[in-house]
This record gives structure tokens, C-alpha cells and sequence, in this order.
């Protein structure tokens, strides 16, 4: 199904979503208020349901951050990508590991990198670094004067 | 390594597996809650491995960065480097040379062969037995060998790059891949004799490690471990890339869901993989094995993601671009990292036998987890 | 006693003199006791990344290491006499592998092996959180340098591990004056 299929379909199922140009697949932007009814009506929506979750990251513009979602559906093979803005100084959303199972490790490994606090998660921890770590390294403002050279 | 025994009020035993452990998968560290020699919950803890690669890369440039993926899952190294190779030349928009493909596909494959025959030998060794360890390492020494000739390395070889492969074939390439194909027909029925038909082994995989279809899905699981449970997953099938939309070759798939199906899955896939290579060594096309590109690399604004088929799953590199010579974030999306979430799962009310076998067809390699 | 020669190193430490009824075998305790050390070495199962299948391809049928008497090698460290650090050592494991190596028995002997147990390797420059060199945790006999280093280098490092113990040279016999 090409992507302005996708499109008409998803804005009657959302329709406060926001849709992205350019890029290959279909790139909708969600307030992250309206995520969690949003994540439930992709992955139980009729024509295409969107059950596999099969990346979940976070990319620091150093204003905001971005979180990305990319959906795939087995039955259609059809993909989109799922963005929500977070602010910086506050990073919380709700999470979605009771409809993606798999999601739970990937928000653990985003709060451990992040500092991206999920809401309602089974089992919030750092994941790959020492328990007593400080700060959070992947942010694009982490210092670090003995290992990283800026250049 | 037995480090803290706590027991909780039921009379629950916690213990530790690892992180320095003999069945060879690499740091893995499981904290597991045991009632007598019955699993109550299994707990992963990574990052014992964990060599930060995603923050390196953010300052390295698109020709340099394609060498930490190949010490990530380092028994499919070819095809990690395939990836990130098809992920910066999707965004430059660059064609390749139809030789370039051929050669980059044989790579695939022979490294799919060679990972699937180590996977095979550490499995059963973990399952007890001495033996297949050395006809796998037997079978896979040829592989390195063809590797070390045309490439320059044994195991992490960086030999795809931005727009093609680094250098032309050797002359014997064809001559050992064929005599390795013949060698491999002769010994393949050894590996059936010794593990597939051993009453022992099958009373230890079959029914142990149950995975449902719908598990699967939801826990992400790719690559031969969902295909064992009917999943059908496979990228080269699916969105195909390169040259597989031509290939004759079929899509294994079990449904029952067990330790035995994943094994056999595997097992089949080798043979799968020779029926490409057979098509493949005889038709490799002239021409030049590298297309034309700048010497200094630059993606335009935007973002790139790339999926291939390793040997563990599927493989996803998302770059995104500021139009810069280095990525602004590079996120590798591995398949041992979905994989492993399913491992509390499955192993469930099982014994810690029953552990080892589930573990064992996983297939983990945990650099990969960690990355 | 140059090491290209290697006369007195590859032959039994010791004179045999022939007398009728047997013989007299005239050596000291400690080259006897060094001569029986180096021949037989075990190793610790310890791989962290790349480098653990370089040294599984040397346990393997091409490149075999068991005969010069690495025979078995064990899981636990309290049977094992070599540490071989196969693999990058990050912080978390760093703590891992400083117990692992108090809990080997003496005589115990360290080989650093790939670039990034000697230096960081490629994991040096940016990155937050590799210990670059396995040598700030624990002391290392012989280095390795490669990435992966082939199984011939691996098995040239073990056979200058023994010639070392041979010679009294090691960290661990150096400590304790002999």
C-alpha cells in the first residue's frame, strides 16, 4: 500500500496527527498527551494492524528531544515511523510495554542513555551502565574531560 | 561464577550464571529465582560489553564507522558491514556495479554458513558433547581460509564499503568454493548422524522452550528463532535487497515452536544457503567491483534505515544526517537485543537444563546486545 | 642463552649420567619444578568479545593447543593456572575480572591478548566507557598484539609464556625472588 493510502486512513483514525514530507516511509508526528490512545489504535487498527515494533530510539536536537517509533505490520508489510516531541528539561512519556512487549527493554536502554523517564514501566533501571553512574551519556551535552575529544 | 546466594521467604534460591561462563555465548549475566531446580523468573543484566560504539560513531566519518560494526556480531561481519554500506549508499543515492552485488551476496552466504556451523558446535557443547565442536571447526576453518585469501581477514574483515567491495576477487576464489561445496556435501550428513538423530539431544530440545506465534510478534523476535515458530520474517524474502529478488531459494519455516524447531531451522538454512551460492559462483558477472564516489563522504539532510537478514535476525541501521561529513546519531537496532527479551518467557517452569537449551538456540552473541 | 638458539630451554633442565643399574640425574629442584609448571598450563574460559573466537579456533582441530599441554581448560578459576584476556575489558567488568584473577591459586600467569586487552584497541578514542588496558586491573606476562590476532600469534605468545616460566622471568616468580 503506498504511502498516501496509508496517510488517508491514518488521519481518520488520528486525527490529530501531523504527517512529515520526504523520507521513505510515512512519518507522523503525535503530541506525547495523545501517544498511549494513539500506540493502542495502531496496533488494533483494522486494515492494517500494527503489531511488530521493531525500533525504538531517541535522537537529542539539542533544543528537544525526538522520540521514534518504527511500526511494521506483518500481515500488510507495510511501515511507518511514529515521532513524538519531548521537552528537554522534563523528559516523560507514557510507556508502551503492555501492547509491544518487546518495548520494554528498548525504553529501558533509552532512560539509561536518555534520562527519558516512562511512565507506568514495570521495571524502570539502568540497563548497560554501572547502577552508580552519573548523568547520562548519549545526550549531546554529556562531558566527559578524560575520554571524549571534541573535535 | 556462584557470587551472592540469597533465599527470599518462600524458600526461593537466587543465584547468579555468569558473567565469566563456560557455554561460550560471551558476558552474559542472568540472575535466575529458583524453587528447588524449577525457574521461577529469570532476570537479564547486560552491559558487561558494553563499548559505547553508538557515541564513537557520532565522530567518525561514513567510511570509518563501518569497521566498529563488523566487532559488534562478529561471527556475521560481512553482513553488519553490508548494512551500514546499503544504509550510506541509500542516502547518497548511488548505484551499484551488478559485480559488486554478486560478490557481495556469496559473501553473505558463506558467512551465514560459517556463523550457523559455530552456532551448531558451542551448542552442543553446551549441551554435553566434545565431538561436533570439532567437525564444525573443521567445516569452518575452509570458510576462513577462502575469507582470508580474497579479504585479508579471518574474522573481522572490513571488505564492503560505500559503493561496492575494496578489491576484486582473488583468481582462486571460484576453484575453493567449489571444492569447498563438495567437501561440505560430503560431511553434512555427519551432523545428523552425531546431534539431529541422538536420542539424547532430542529429549532435550523437543518441548522445552516453548515460543508462541503471537509471543514472537510481540517480543520483536526475528531471524530464526521467530521462524521456528512460524513467523515469517525473513528479509531477503520480504524487502528484498541486492540481487535476492532473483535468487531461487525457499524461507524455512517450523511451526512447532520448540528448542528442536529453531535447530532444525538452522540446519535447513544451510542448506539453503548452498543452493545460492551454487546459482551465484558459476555467473559472476565483469565489470568493476566499486562505483565512483567521492573520496569524502557527505549524506544530505534526513534520515536512513536499512534492514538485512544476519544470521541472528534481522539488523536495522538508522543514521540520521545533518548534512554533515559524521552522522548527528547512529542507532543500530540489533537482533540478539529483541531476542533476549523472550528469554524470561520461555524459560519458565522449566529446569536449568532446559535453560541452557533454550539459550543455546537463541543463538545470542552478546556484543551484539550491548553493542 | 639467546632466545633464537634455545638449546638449554627445549631440552630436559639437567644432566643424566648413565651408571650401571640406572641412572643419576643431576639438576636443581627449581628448574626441574619450572620445566614441569610450563608444560603444563591450564587455561581460564574467559572471552569477552572477537578475541574469544580466534582462542576457540585455537582449541579447535587446525590450530591445536593441547599439544603443548593446554589440554583442558577450565571454567573455574580456582583450577586454572593462565588467564588468557581475550577481549575488551569495560568498566563494569573491570571489578569481574579482578576477582576472577584473586581467585586463581598461585603460581598464576597473565596473557593480554588482542589490542584491546593491551591499549583499548579501536574502542580508545571517544568512548566513555572502555578501561583501556587490561593492565590497570591486573598484571600481564605477554601481549598480543592484533585485532584478532591470527591463531599462530596466539600460539607463538603461549610458547614464550613457557620459555618465560622456564627462565624464572615472570611477574609471579620475580615477586617471589627466585
Amino acid at each position: 500500500m503506498s504511502n498516501e493510502d496509508i496517510k488517508t486512513i491514518i488521519s481518520e483514525l488520528l486525527p490529530n496527527a501531523s504527517f512529515e514530507e520526504g523520507g521513505e516511509w510515512l512519518n507522523i508526528g503525535i503530541e506525547a498527551a495523545d501517544w498511549k490512545d494513539a500506540a493502542q489504535k495502531l496496533r488494533n487498527c483494522e486494515t492494517f494492524p500494527f503489531n511488530f515494533l521493531f525500533c525504538l530510539t531517541c535522537v537529542d536536537w539539542k533544543t528537544h528531544f525526538t522520540m521514534v517509533y518504527h511500526l511494521r505490520s506483518t500481515t500488510t508489510l507495510d511501515n511507518i515511523v511514529v515521532k513524538v516531541k519531548l521537552d528537554r528539561e522534563k523528559p516523560e512519556i507514557l510507556t508502551v510495554s503492555d501492547i509491544w512487549r518487546g518495548a520494554e527493554l528498548f525504553e529501558r536502554e533509552v532512560y539509561d542513555l536518555f534520562g527519558v523517564i516512562f511512565l507506568e514501566h514495570p521495571d524502570l533501571r539502568r540497563l548497560l551502565l554501572t547502577d552508580d553512574w552519573v548523568g547520562y551519556p548519549l545526550r549531546k551535552d554529556y562531558e566527559d574531560p578524560i575520554n571524549m575529544i571534541k573535535l | 561464577m556462584v557470587e551472592e546466594i540469597g533465599k527470599t521467604a518462600e524458600g526461593d534460591l537466587i543465584i547468579n550464571v555468569g558473567p565469566q561462563h563456560p557455554a561460550t555465548h560471551g558476558v552474559l549475566h542472568l540472575v535466575i529465582t529458583l524453587n528447588g531446580e524449577t525457574i521461577k523468573k529469570v532476570e537479564p543484566h547486560l552491559g558487561y560489553i558494553h563499548r559505547s560504539i553508538e557515541k564513537m560513531c557520532e565522530s567518525l566519518t561514513y567510511r570509518q564507522f563501518i569497521y566498529t560494526t563488523s566487532r559488534m556480531d562478529y561471527l556475521s561481519a560481512h553482513i553488519n558491514n553490508h548494512a551500514c554500506a546499503l544504509t550510506v549508499e541509500k542516502g547518497l543515492g548511488v548505484e551499484i556495479p551488478a559485480r559488486a552485488q554478486v560478490i557481495r551476496v556469496l559473501m553473505d552466504e558463506l558467512t551465514r554458513i560459517a556463523s550457523h556451523e559455530l552456532w551448531w558446535g558451542a551448542m552442543a557443547m553446551d549441551l554435553g558433547a566434545f565431538t561436533p565442536f570439532f567437525y564444525a571447526f573443521r567445516e569452518r576453518e575452509t570458510i576462513n581460509d577462502i575469507m582470508e585469501e580474497t579479504c585479508g581477514a579471518r574474522l573481522t574483515m572490513n571488505y564492503m564499503v560505500p559503493g561496492g567491495v575494496m578489491i576484486d576477487l582473488h583468481p582462486n576464489f571460484q576453484t575453493r568454493v567449489k571444492n569447498f561445496l563438495k567437501l561440505y556435501k560430503q560431511k553434512i550428513h555427519e551432523y545428523d548422524e552425531v546431534v539431529t538423530g541422538n536420542i539424547i539431544f532430542q529429549n532435550r530440545m523437543k518441548g522445552v522452550g516453548y515460543l508462541s506465534k503471537e509471543a514472537a510478534i510481540s517480543y520483536g523476535v526475528t531471524g530464526p528463532a521467530a521462524r521456528g515458530s512460524g513467523v515469517s520474517c525473513d528479509v531477503r524474502k520480504l524487502y528484498p535487497y541486492e540481487i535476492y529478488n532473483q535468487l531461487d531459494f525457499q524461507e524455512v519455516l517450523e511451526t512447532e515452536g520448540d528448542s528442536f524447531a529453531r535447530y532444525m531451522v538452522r540446519l535447513r538454512e544451510m542448506n539453503e544457503s548452498i543452493k545460492i551460492i551454487e546459482q551465484l559462483i558459476d555467473n559472476i558477472p565483469e565489470g568493476d567491483f566499486q562505483a565512483k564516489t567521492k573520496a569524502v563522504l557527505k549524506l544530505p539532510k534526513g534520515e536512513f534505515y536499512q534492514r538485512v537478514e544476519t544470521a541472528r535476525g534481522e539488523l536495522g541501521v538508522y543514521i540520521v544526517s545533518e548534512g554533515g561529513t559524521t552522522p548527528y546519531r547512529i542507532k543500530f537496532r540489533s537482533p540478539g537485543f529483541s531476542n533476549l527479551s523472550c528469554l524470561d518467557h520461555i524459560t519458565r517452569g522449566g529446569k536449568i537444563g532446559d535453560l541452557i537449551a533454550s539459550m543455546g538456540t537463541l543463538d545470542l552473541v552478546i556484543p551484539d546486545i550491548d553493542r | 642463552m639467546s632466545s633464537t638458539e634455545n638449546t638449554l630451554i627445549n631440552e630436559f633442565p639437567g644432566q643424566i649420567q648413565e651408571v650401571p643399574g640406572g641412572g643419576i640425574v643431576l639438576s636443581k629442584i627449581d628448574d626441574l619444578v619450572n620445566w614441569a609448571r610450563s608444560n603444563s598450563l591450564w587455561p581460564l574460559t574467559f572471552a569477552t568479545s572477537c578475541c574469544g573466537i580466534e582462542y576457540m579456533q585455537v582449541a579447535g582441530p587446525k590450530y591445536d593447543f593441547s599439544r603443548f599441554g593446554f589440554e583442558v581448560a577450565r571454567a573455574t578459576p580456582r583450577q586454572a593456572d593462565v588467564i588468557i584476556i581475550a577481549g575488551t575489558i569495560v568498566n563494569k567488568m573491570a571489578p569481574v575480572l579482578k576477582r576472577l584473577y584473586d581467585q586463581m591459586a598461585d603460581p598464576k600467569y597473565v596473557i593480554a591478548m588482542g589490542a584491546c586487552a593491551i591499549s583499548g584497541g579501536p574502542f580508545f578514542y571517544n568512548t566513555y566507557s572502555v578501561v583501556k588496558g587490561a593492565d590497570h586491573i591486573i598484571p600481564v606476562d605477554v601481549y598480543i598484539p592484533g585485532c584478532p590476532p591470527r591463531p599462530e600469534a596466539l600460539i607463538h605468545a603461549l610458547i614464550t609464556l613457557q620459555d618465560k616460566i622456564k627462565m624464572g622471568m615472570t611477574r609471579e616468580q620475580m615477586k617471589q625472588g627466585l
